[in-house]
């Protein structure tokens, strides 16, 4: 399927969850509600046409307009067709729902987004945070990330 | 030693109800044991929670991190987009080669430039000799996490005559610094096809030898067959790639699949696990599929330096790399399996935004799945064959 089918196949099925769309770029994307996106997830996965298998990646991204974002890099292993979807969130209200229910791979990016964007993942089985210690104080990838001078007592050197 | 080791779906434990001989009542709960971070059989600085009834796995959680050194981070602040391949090369310091490969490809992607011929074959070239070293580093410490120390000495043996190759290239043994955009850094010197041929003649009677002392081995075999199963469908669900996925019989290869640089005119196939000891999936499969992606290495290394067309090494790039603001997901095929790079470019100097999708972050992520209801002293070879490098994990 084209990313034009796919985006007409899901305007049809769920409205207004597909936010916006940019079909003319080199890899299309469909910017998706947040609070959809599980739904969304589970008909791409499931529906005979879609198949979307397999996620090669799933990215957070801070735009530096006060929106942060998730990228999803969906591929499916039987139609070997791709689509990137993104779901767009305000810093002040940074969810986004789950979707390691639909794919496992999920789990840990979603951690990841977690703990250096600190986007809150709704429904999410185990948000801990996964690379930086438990007790680290901001989320590191954020483009207003400061780096703290002291962590625990310690003088952080960098 | 054959049959499946998995738990029977109506196993439960019974604390309290085992008695000693003179009539003590014996604790039978579970456990937490740590493996690692500082622990040989990690093949890094992983820790891996496990909790235990006895000797048979009920969960293992393994917390990452302690070898996290900002990547992504970094990659933002550089001054421009060259500065960030020697910090691929330090995500997989097993197959450096093939980690600016993906990153070059990404960014040649975003600028739309095609690069010479020469430039693509001899990448090739380099990538499939790295994939050889970096399988052999995992075949090599797999044998010891098995309990054989003398298949290790034989891979290292081998893997040092690939360094000096790549020495003799580009100066570096280990970390190289060697693909460019739009080229390479230094073209191969004039003696490398000769040598090059000479290792392909020297190694191809090595992977049989290596084979009969390890892969065939009775206690090798009984050691890994029918352990750590990964069923295709969870391969597929948690995005597994690579040998990982291979094992699992799927038949997929980004090299041939979602293809890049010149494989497709290179004669070779993917090499797929069959169940051939046991079952489809077990660690024993994960491993035949390394040794045959050797042959399969040599055979593409072979055909490549008969074909190597002469000419320049790098493309004429501008001289300050901007892309158009736009983004791209590139991704190539791995020793350890697919490695994506998500860049994002402002139409700035310097990257926005890059993500490394590791293979080996991804691979790992499925441990927990395969290891529940195995026995413990597994644990180490389903780790062993999930080959992770931490650097690529923890980036």
């Amino acid at each position: 399927m084209t990313a034009q089918e796919i985006h007409d196949s899901l305007k049809a099925k769920f409205g207004d969850a597909v936010l916006d769309a940019k079909l003319d770029v080199m890899q299309p994307w469909l910017s998706i509600a947040p609070d959809r996106m599980k739904d969304i997830a589970f008909f791409l996965r499931d529906d005979p046409s879609m198949q979307f298998d397999y996620m090669m990646c799933l990215s957070g991204v801070d735009y530096n307009d006060g929106r942060l974002g998730i990228v999803y890099h969906l591929f499916s292993m039987v139609h070997r067709h791709k689509i990137v979807l993104k779901a767009f969130c305000t810093k002040e209200n940074p969810h986004v729902r789950s979707v390691s229910s639909v794919w496992g791979t999920a789990n840990w990016h979603e951690r990841e987004v977690f703990d250096m964007y600190g986007i809150t993942i709704d429904e999410h089985p185990d948000l801990r945070r996964l690379l930086m210690p438990d007790d680290w104080e901001g989320h590191p990838l954020r483009k207003d990330y400061k780096v703290p001078e002291f962590y625990n007592g310690m003088k952080v050197p960098y | 030693m054959s049959e499946t080791k998995t738990l029977p779906t109506e196993y439960v434990s019974h604390p309290g109800e085992i008695k000693s001989s003179l009539g003590h009542t014996v604790r039978t709960d579970e456990m937490i044991i740590n493996m690692g971070p500082q622990h040989p059989s990690t093949h890094g600085v992983l820790r891996l929670e496990i909790v235990v009834d006895g000797e048979i796995i009920v969960d293992v959680i393994p917390h990452i991190g302690y070898l996290h050194r900002c990547f992504e981070k970094h990659a933002e602040h550089m001054t421009n987009y060259q500065q960030v391949i020697p910090y691929c090369d330090r995500l997989d310091y097993c197959a450096a080669i093939n980690e600016e490969h993906s990153y070059v490809l990404a960014v040649e992607r975003m600028l739309k430039i095609e690069v010479p011929e020469r430039v693509e074959y001899i990448r090739v070239i380099m990538a499939e000799l790295q994939r050889i070293a970096s399988h052999l580093i995992a075949v090599g410490t797999f044998g010891i996490d098995a309990g054989a120390f003398t298949p290790f000495l034989y891979a290292f043996h081998d893997r040092e005559l690939i360094l000096s190759l790549f020495e003799m290239t580009c100066g570096a043994r280990l970390l190289y610094n060697y693909f460019w955009i739009g080229g390479l850094s230094h073209d191969l010197p004039p003696q490398f096809v000769d040598k090059a041929k000479e290792f392909c003649t020297y190694f191809k009677p090595r992977i049989k030898e290596f084979n009969d002392l390890l892969t065939y081995n009775e206690i090798f075999v009984k050691r890994t067959a029918n352990v750590g199963v990964l069923p295709q469908d969870v391969a597929i669900n948690f995005a597994c790639s690579g040998p990982m996925l291979r094992g699992s019989g799927v038949n997929w290869d980004l090299r041939r699949d979602d293809p890049y640089s010149v494989y497709h005119k290179i004669e070779w196939e993917p090499k797929i696990g069959k169940g051939e000891m046991g079952t489809v999936g077990d660690v024993w499969d994960r491993h035949i599929v390394r040794m045959r992606e050797m042959e399969e290495s040599v055979k593409i290394i072979e055909q490549a330096l008969a074909a190597l067309p002469a000419g320049n090494v790098q493309a004429a790039i501008p001289k300050r790399i901007r892309p158009d603001a736009g983004e791209i997901y590139a991704r190539t095929e791995t020793p350890r399996g697919e490695l994506g790079f998500y860049i994002i470019s402002d139409g700035s100097g310097t990257p926005y935004r890059v993500k490394g999708r590791a293979p080996a972050f991804v691979n790992l992520s499925v441990l927990p799945e395969i290891s529940r209801g195995g026995m413990i002293a597994d644990l180490v070879l389903i780790a062993g064959s999930v080959d992770i490098v931490l650097g690529q994990v923890d980036r």
